[in-house]
């Protein structure tokens, strides 16, 4: 389970996150939806101690991220799986490696990490990419080898962070599907972090809107289609006041 | 006060990433390579020019006061001591040092640092360590090729235009040589080296602000490093000459 608990962030006097608290449970795919710049990838990368809250918490299974020392942060990162908005891979290396440097780190044998990497891009439909390097790829393609090399890693969360952003609906449906799919064949949590609102309707059990710093409301996809908050109502329909 | 907080927390966590070895092996053999060898041509072809240029200032300096014989010790002394070192570390520091920026740089600001982390990498060992290594160790051996060039062109020149014959200049080249001299050159280069990774390694890393970004820091690792080269060069003079 993971739970942020109160938590409190600031870039330059500019409170980004300002008490922000939500429960993700076991096996569910909790998406975050908000307005640009709303905090929402800085909530995400609190769960991996990329970012250090100012005050508050995230709780991952029982361990506080904060307080973690590198060891017990690098055992926590083991279990956790980061999609990236840009997918986030490394330029001079081909799809293969790519999706196989994790588990080099974890230790595997050379067959071990070959099976895995094949499985892995078997998932996202992109057998026979191994070894293309990132800049012959398209941008949907990248983001799938992102999701390829989180998922190799057999994690037991997947955080998302805008996985849609930049891609045609085609290609949206496609990563919608996919995320899908990994939750049902891997049966891992999820957090995804997204404004696209077809994609959060598509992937989430339960959609979270956050609003200047703090949830403003949670609950499953119908709750949220049929709010009567102001804000979510404003964000839902797309309405510029 | 900051800046140097932070410089002093980047020290910090280099040296707790050092035991590391079997992160930082595998990349150090690769930086290795792109910052030893591939630094080869342009460092030889200072060097080459360098060691023409003192034998015949050399000689323009002494002919008709003291024997032509101390063109060989000039050119020796020169290159061993001051245009071996400081000018292949002021060429590294362009060729090198921005490369490290540029790389790190990119890297910081497309997440592929942030990447890193999530796979349960410590950026400190899988990035920095090795080209510190790498640097440290391989401009000392550029900068000896270096100084051998200078010697070798210095030596033609003599032979060619100033009708120096072998003897006479290997004699100059004997005369006040002192094995300090070799050491002292490769003391010098080693911490150029050190320092041109480091201010490569930390400008990149700190990098923000996307492409323009990654110009700016570019820039100021090149000239941080030049400046920095300086210093060393009269603080190594001042102890131990």
């Amino acid at each position: 389970m993971i739970e942020f608990q109160e938590l409190r962030k600031a870039f330059d006097g500019r409170h980004v996150l300002d008490g922000f608290s939500l429960e993700v449970k076991d096996g569910e795919t909790m998406v975050i939806i908000g307005f640009s710049g709303a905090g929402k990838s800085v909530a995400l990368k609190h769960v991996v101690g990329l970012l250090h809250p100012d005050s508050g918490d995230v709780i991952v299974d029982g361990r506080p991220v904060s307080t973690l020392d590198r060891p017990a942060l690098t055992a926590l990162r083991r279990d956790v799986g980061y999609v990236f908005q840009f997918a986030a891979l490394f330029d001079s290396m081909t799809v293969a490696e790519n999706v196989a440097l994790g588990l080099q780190r974890r230790g595997l044998d050379e067959p071990e990490i070959g099976a895995r990497v094949a499985q892995a891009l078997a998932l996202v439909d992109l057998t026979g990419t191994e070894a293309k390097m990132p800049a012959e790829l398209s941008g949907g393609m990248r983001k799938r080898v992102g999701i390829a090399r989180a998922i190799a890693l057999k994690p037991r969360y997947i955080l998302y962070d805008e996985p849609t952003t930049g891609l045609d609906p085609v290609t949206s449906a496609v990563i919608d599907r996919l995320m899908v799919r990994t939750r049902e064949r891997l049966g891992v949590t999820g957090v995804v972090v997204t404004h696209d609102l077809r994609s959060a309707y598509t992937v989430g059990d339960r959609i979270a809107m956050l609003y200047e710093g703090r949830i403003r409301q949670v609950g499953t996809v119908e709750a949220i289609r049929r709010s009567q908050d102001p804000v979510v109502q404003q964000f839902i329909e797309g309405r510029p006041e | 006060m900051r800046a140097v907080g932070q410089f002093g927390h980047f020290l910090g966590d280099l040296a707790r990433a050092i035991p590391d070895v079997a992160t930082w092996r595998g990349p150090a053999l690769v930086q290795m390579r792109r910052i030893g060898v591939d630094s080869l041509p342009v460092a030889l072809f200072i060097a080459a020019f360098t060691g023409v240029v003192i034998a015949l200032q050399a000689s323009y300096t002494f002919r008709g006061t003291v024997p032509l014989y101390v063109v060989g010790t000039a050119t020796g002394k020169s290159m061993m001591l001051e245009f071996g070192p400081v000018l292949t570390g002021l060429a590294l520091a362009g060729r090198v040092g921005a490369s490290l920026a540029a790389e790190l740089g990119t890297m910081r600001v497309t997440e592929q640092v942030d990447a890193l982390e999530t796979l349960a990498y410590d950026p400190q060992a899988y990035l920095v360590v090795p080209r510190v290594l790498a640097s440290t160790v391989m401009v000392p051996l550029v900068v000896a090729l270096s100084i051998l060039i200078g010697i070798i062109t210095g030596w033609l020149t003599s032979l060619v235009l100033l009708d120096l014959s072998t003897a006479e200049f290997v004699k100059g080249l004997k005369l006040l040589y002192q094995f300090k001299d070799t050491w002292f050159g490769l003391l010098k280069s080693a911490s150029f080296g050190f320092t041109i990774s480091l201010v490569g390694c930390v400008v990149g890393l700190s990098t923000s602000g996307g492409a323009e970004g990654v110009g700016r820091s570019t820039t100021r690792a090149v000239v941080i490093s030049a400046m920095l080269i300086l210093v060393l060069d009269a603080f190594w003079a001042v102890v131990l000459l």
